[in-house]
């Protein structure tokens, strides 16, 4: 599980990979939370190398939505997997967090 | 130079305001000569020394003073000496490092002593330099040994933690399953070592009609256990109140958001049988959805309705299904502890494997159509450690 970030037209763009679980959902996290300042106010998570995901590691980015959220900063994620994608709608989530299909698209969305 | 900041730097690192250094030897010359070469460290509070002339005024120390760190013994003294006064420090305080000093090239003893125990030993005529490295790399290692004991005994309050968690979890699953002429129902858990947070409810409706639910909190440890101890009697109050599933999650999703600070969650399938039409209505808040087995063995999952995990947002819908189910069908309720567990190849359970468990023997009977269900996901998993909890729960009409 590893995280890298980039700030590019204005946005922080965050690529995670391997497997968010249980064990590694503190971590994941952390690495978020530690790579997003007060002043991003456009945040996309590149989820494209992303393995698997379990509830722990869906609660995390709930907790970081509700974060950007109260700092008025949008928040996306895109280039979701089949089976990540099958995470996302069958808990429901893919209602209540925007995904897009690239960081491009995801970019175009946020005003 | 380097060398020697480094060791300046170490000598002011404020992990303990002050050692407690216990000095034997029968010697006289040595407390005058010690306390004056060593007395910039005594100055700055680094270290304190006390002295005994033998191993047994040393015990009597040892057991009077209970905040020494360290020994420092001279092997060869009257009455008790160093290498037996070695063996009686560790049932004073077993924590307590000691170091000896011996003649040069007394390799024997050197053996002995470390074999009992000593941390480091310095050799006589004593050179002072190497003496206070010595001591100060043993109260390093005194140091890093407090702090993993520290971390330890954390690590044990986290575990009782957990077995609390785990108790409560347990509490609250149902021990009795429904079983009439026209219908059955078993399930069972198998709770994970750390993780996990599954539990089934089975609720008697009026008109004979039973509610059934499967559900699996989002985190772990005791604000989890409390979280689905919420879920669980909102929802038993909510099903007994309300007639639709759909309307069932709604109701239970408010009441978890409005006292949920951490943001936690539960995915819950709910699903109400009428054991007179064999009508199942259910409605799902994010959880997997469960497998309807037909009398041939063939399996498909339910229709999928709209739903999100509960406690999540506010005013969610939730919308609902029915199904009729046929006399010797039944419906495998179960929880992603099932599908996701893995073997040793990192391979996932899944759900066709699932399906293959009924594929060649329909379950007859709930109960061993659950047993079925976890002697399969055991033989796939092998010796991989399971990493969720397991739950399943069965209904089938006869």
């Amino acid at each position: 599980m590893e995280i890298s970030s980039d700030r590019e037209n204005g946005a922080l763009l965050l690529k995670t990979e391997g497997r968010v679980d249980g064990s590694t959902a503190a971590l994941f996290q952390d690495g978020i939370k530690s790579s997003i300042t007060t002043d991003d106010d456009k945040v996309i998570l590149d989820l494209e190398n992303l393995d698997y995901i379990s509830s722990a590691g869906l609660r995390i980015i709930l907790l970081i939505a509700k974060d950007l959220k109260q700092q008025n900063s949008q928040f996306a994620i895109c280039s979701l997997s089949d089976s990540v994608m099958e995470i996302f709608t069958m808990s429901g989530f893919n209602q209540i967090i925007k995904i897009h299909d690239s960081p491009a698209a995801a970019l175009a969305a946020m005003s | 130079m380097t060398m020697l900041d480094t060791d300046a730097n170490r000598e002011t690192a404020p992990d303990k305001t002050t050692y407690k250094i216990l000095v034997v030897d029968d010697e006289p010359d040595l407390e005058p000569l010690m306390l004056q070469r060593m007395r910039r460290s005594i100055r700055s509070g680094r270290y304190t020394f006390v002295f005994a002339n033998n191993g047994v005024q040393a015990l009597e120390r040892l057991n009077e003073e209970d905040d020494i760190d360290m020994v420092l013994s001279d092997i060869n003294m009257p009455q008790m000496d160093g290498l037996t006064l070695l063996e009686q420090i560790p049932k004073v305080d077993p924590n307590i490092r000691s170091v000896i000093i011996s003649a040069y090239g007394d390799m024997k003893n050197i053996r002995t002593a470390m074999n009992r125990g000593a941390f480091d030993f310095v050799t006589k005529p004593v050179d002072f330099e190497d003496l206070k490295l010595t001591i100060d790399r043993t109260l390093r290692h005194l140091t890093e040994w407090r702090e993993a004991l520290a971390s330890r005994d954390q690590l044990v309050t986290l575990q009782n933690e957990l077995d609390v968690a785990n108790k409560m979890q347990i509490s609250i699953l149902p021990t009795h399953f429904p079983e009439t002429d026209g219908y059955q129902v078993f399930a069972s858990m198998e709770p994970a070592r750390n993780v996990g947070g599954d539990f089934y409810d089975i609720i008697s409706l009026e008109n004979e009609r039973v509610g059934l639910a499967i559900a699996d909190v989002s985190d772990k440890g005791v604000p989890a256990a409390l979280f689905m101890m919420s879920s669980r009697t909102w929802l038993k109050g909510s099903a007994i109140g309300l007639d639709n599933p759909g309307e069932v999650l709604k109701e239970v999703n408010n009441l978890l958001h409005e006292e949920n600070e951490q943001t936690m969650f539960v995915t819950l399938f709910y699903a109400i049988y009428d054991p007179g039409s064999g009508d199942l209505t259910y409605a799902n808040g994010g959880h997997n959805p469960p497998l309807l087995v037909k009398q041939d063995g063939s399996s498909e999952l339910l229709s999928p309705v709209t739903g999100i995990a509960l406690g999540v947002a506010p005013d969610m819908d939730f919308g609902q299904n029915n199904i009729s189910l046929a006399p010797g069908e039944s419906v495998i309720f179960y929880t992603d502890g099932v599908t996701e567990a893995m073997n040793s190849d990192q391979e996932e359970f899944g759900l066709e494997r699932l399906q293959e468990v009924f594929a060649a023997q329909p379950p007859h009977d709930s109960r061993e159509a659950t047993q079925a269900i976890f002697e399969a996901v055991h033989a796939f998993a092998g010796d991989h450690p399971q990493s969720d909890d397991i739950t399943c729960l069965v209904l089938r009409r006869h």
